[in-house]
């Protein structure tokens, strides 16, 4: 009797998979630094009125183009100096972080639900199903991305709001790509097979156990869309086709520093710089959380 | 190998179709394009005499039928803006687009595949991350900031390179460097992940134990076949620019085919606008398809599709 008992050890408890996943993420310098600098300009963009006492659209004549405190004849009331119209150029700098980060995330979430659709349909069905949403890919691949969404965004006339419409539209196809091969993968899995005998609807199937398993892939390819959809606003704003002025976009602080290239470079390299290192905050943390939910592609 | 060439020609014209088709579409919905001709504050009779001059009072499966028909004979139109044939004023501009293309992927894959090759070749070493580390800043780099930055640099502080124009080769080695740049991250990271991939398999050992100088396993036997995707790559990187070239050629003054798409995008000049989209779509679709079949040429197995 003695011998069996010895025999039936009590495993150890397996860590559960969201506090691996927790674990890997505290230890991936990538996702840290990127998230950290992420984090940190969310609240800056969220509490902007608590940091500046200054309205990004009250004009001064007569405190014109002052450079930042670290210049020569610069001063600590306009720490990052004003612009050609003597607005404060941090407080633009700030709420400029809303525009840009309300861009990239509505716009994401946009083209996620559309190519998350599209995906999750052609990996689980195949077939027909999968040959015309794989088509449709490869014509969405072959618009010109940045023409396209100029051309309809100056036709319908720039605001935010259409911006957001017409890159959701524009952005969807990584989405599609990716969540189609991995619910292509889990499609003949057991536990699909077993609720599909069980005898549930295929709607369910899709929402409750294939959905939550293209999650990783969904929030991965969210972070890198929203990047390059920051990118484009900016683009687009620098051409003067986009949000509209006054609206503090980064893009068109550029355009307008443009002007004063040759002797008030810094109206440029601030907006310029602030853009550089949100996208590679965004980056960063996208291709970090790509090695960490993936550990079997390390 | 014929039907498939077959079947990817077919594909490729059927995409382009469908691009046209949603382009078109698309445009015809987001304005009237009579009242983008005559102006905001043209009466209502001037734009209804224009919408029948243009024939826009038809429906618009029928105009696109029209444009379709004229666009395979090579007739793109007129420009209500310039008042010329769209087809001249794209052969007027296609030159410098073209050449700052070309220049731009050269730039891109001279720097993108030595970086790939050192990378791989001293993986998880210093020069490795400062290659990936380029390649994140060439991802996250806007690029007419860049543009903006390189003119500030060069021109105004160190007086090298003239900030804007088309005089000689100088004018485009800066749109050349930040047009390229775009294209260099995927350009090394491909290389970087095909070397280290064919320099742990066998045939890789095999010439190490011949006694192969490094030079040659390295170039001849690893890079000979991690190079293959990267062409493909490549081309579809090609296309892309054309795209990038609306931005960057704004920024450098450069008159090519991007600054002729923002003017006519400026000046609500669809015709112009439509068929320099299709212009763009077209060289994607061809170059996707030409690096589709060389790669079908070269592996029989991608045949089967």
């Amino acid at each position: 009797m003695s011998d069996v008992s010895e025999s039936f050890e009590i495993p150890k408890r397996e860590a559960e998979p969201w506090r691996l996943l927790v674990g890997r993420m505290l230890h991936h310098k990538g996702v840290m630094i990127g998230g950290l600098i992420l984090v940190v300009v969310v609240l800056a963009a969220v509490f902007a009125p608590f940091i500046t006492q200054y309205d990004p659209l009250q004009q001064s004549l007569s405190g014109r183009l002052q450079p930042p405190f670290w210049m020569e004849r610069g001063s600590a009331d306009h720490v990052l100096g004003t612009d050609h119209l003597g607005r404060d150029y941090l407080a633009r700098l700030l709420y400029g972080a809303r525009v840009s980060l309300l861009i990239g995330f509505t716009t994401a979430l946009i083209s996620g639900s559309i190519g998350t659709f599209l995906g999750v349909l052609a990996g689980y069905f195949g077939g027909r199903t999968d040959s015309v949403v794989m088509f449709l890919v490869t014509v969405k691949l072959s618009i010109p991305t940045i023409l396209v969404a100029l051309a309809v965004v100056q036709l319908v006339g720039g605001s935010l709001q259409i911006v957001i419409l017409v890159l959701g539209l524009l952005l969807w196809h990584q989405f599609a790509v990716v969540t189609r091969a991995t619910t292509m993968q889990i499609r003949g899995m057991d536990y699909i097979t077993a609720a599909e005998t069980v005898g549930c609807s295929t709607f369910r199937i899709l929402l409750t156990e294939v959905l939550p398993n293209v999650l990783n892939q969904i929030i991965v390819v969210l972070t890198l869309t929203m990047a390059s959809a920051i990118l484009i606003e900016a683009a687009l704003s620098f051409l003067g086709v986009g949000v509209q002025p006054p609206t503090p976009s980064w893009g068109i602080m550029i355009a307008e520093g443009k002007q004063h290239l040759f002797f008030k470079p810094w109206l440029v390299m601030i907006p310029g710089v602030a853009l550089l290192v949100v996208v590679l905050a965004i980056n960063l943390l996208g291709d970090g959380m790509r090695d960490v939910t993936a550990p079997e592609k390390r | 190998m014929l039907k498939f060439l077959i079947r990817r020609i077919l594909l490729a014209i059927s995409v382009a179709v469908c691009v046209s088709i949603l382009t078109f579409g698309l445009l015809h919905i987001a304005t009237d394009p009579a009242i983008a001709i005559a102006g905001e504050d043209a009466s209502a009779e001037e734009i209804q005499s224009l919408r029948i001059a243009y024939g826009f009072d038809r429906p618009l499966y029928v105009q696109y039928a029209d444009w379709l028909s004229k666009a395979v004979r090579g007739d793109l139109g007129v420009s209500p803006y310039f008042g010329l044939e769209v087809r001249s004023l794209i052969a007027d501009r296609l030159p410098i687009t073209i050449k700052l293309g070309s220049l731009s992927i050269i730039f891109a894959l001279v720097l993108g595949i030595p970086l790939g090759v050192i990378a791989a070749i001293y993986p998880n070493t210093l020069i490795d991350r400062l290659s990936l580390s380029v390649a994140v800043f060439g991802q996250a780099i806007p690029n007419f900031w860049f543009g903006l930055l390189l003119i500030y640099v060069m021109s105004v502080q160190l007086r090298l390179l003239p900030a804007s124009g088309t005089e000689g080769i100088q004018s485009f080695i800066m749109p050349m460097i930040v047009l390229g740049t775009n294209a260099v991250p995927a350009i090394m990271r491909l290389t970087r992940t095909g070397m280290l991939e064919v320099l742990g398999s066998d045939y890789i050992r095999t010439a190490w134990a011949k006694g192969m100088l490094p030079r040659q396993v390295y170039v001849k036997h690893a890079l000979r076949n991690a190079v293959v995707p990267v062409v493909s790559v490549a081309a579809i990187q090609a296309a892309h620019m054309l795209g990038g070239s609306i931005v960057v050629e704004a920024v450098f003054a450069l008159h090519g085919l991007g600054s002729l798409a923002y003017e006519s995008i400026l000046r609500s000049d669809i015709p112009t606008m439509q068929a320099i989209i299709i212009l763009f779509s077209s060289f994607f679709i061809i170059f996707s398809a030409l690096s589709d079949i060389a790669n079908a040429y070269i592996d029989p197995r991608i045949r089967i599709l």
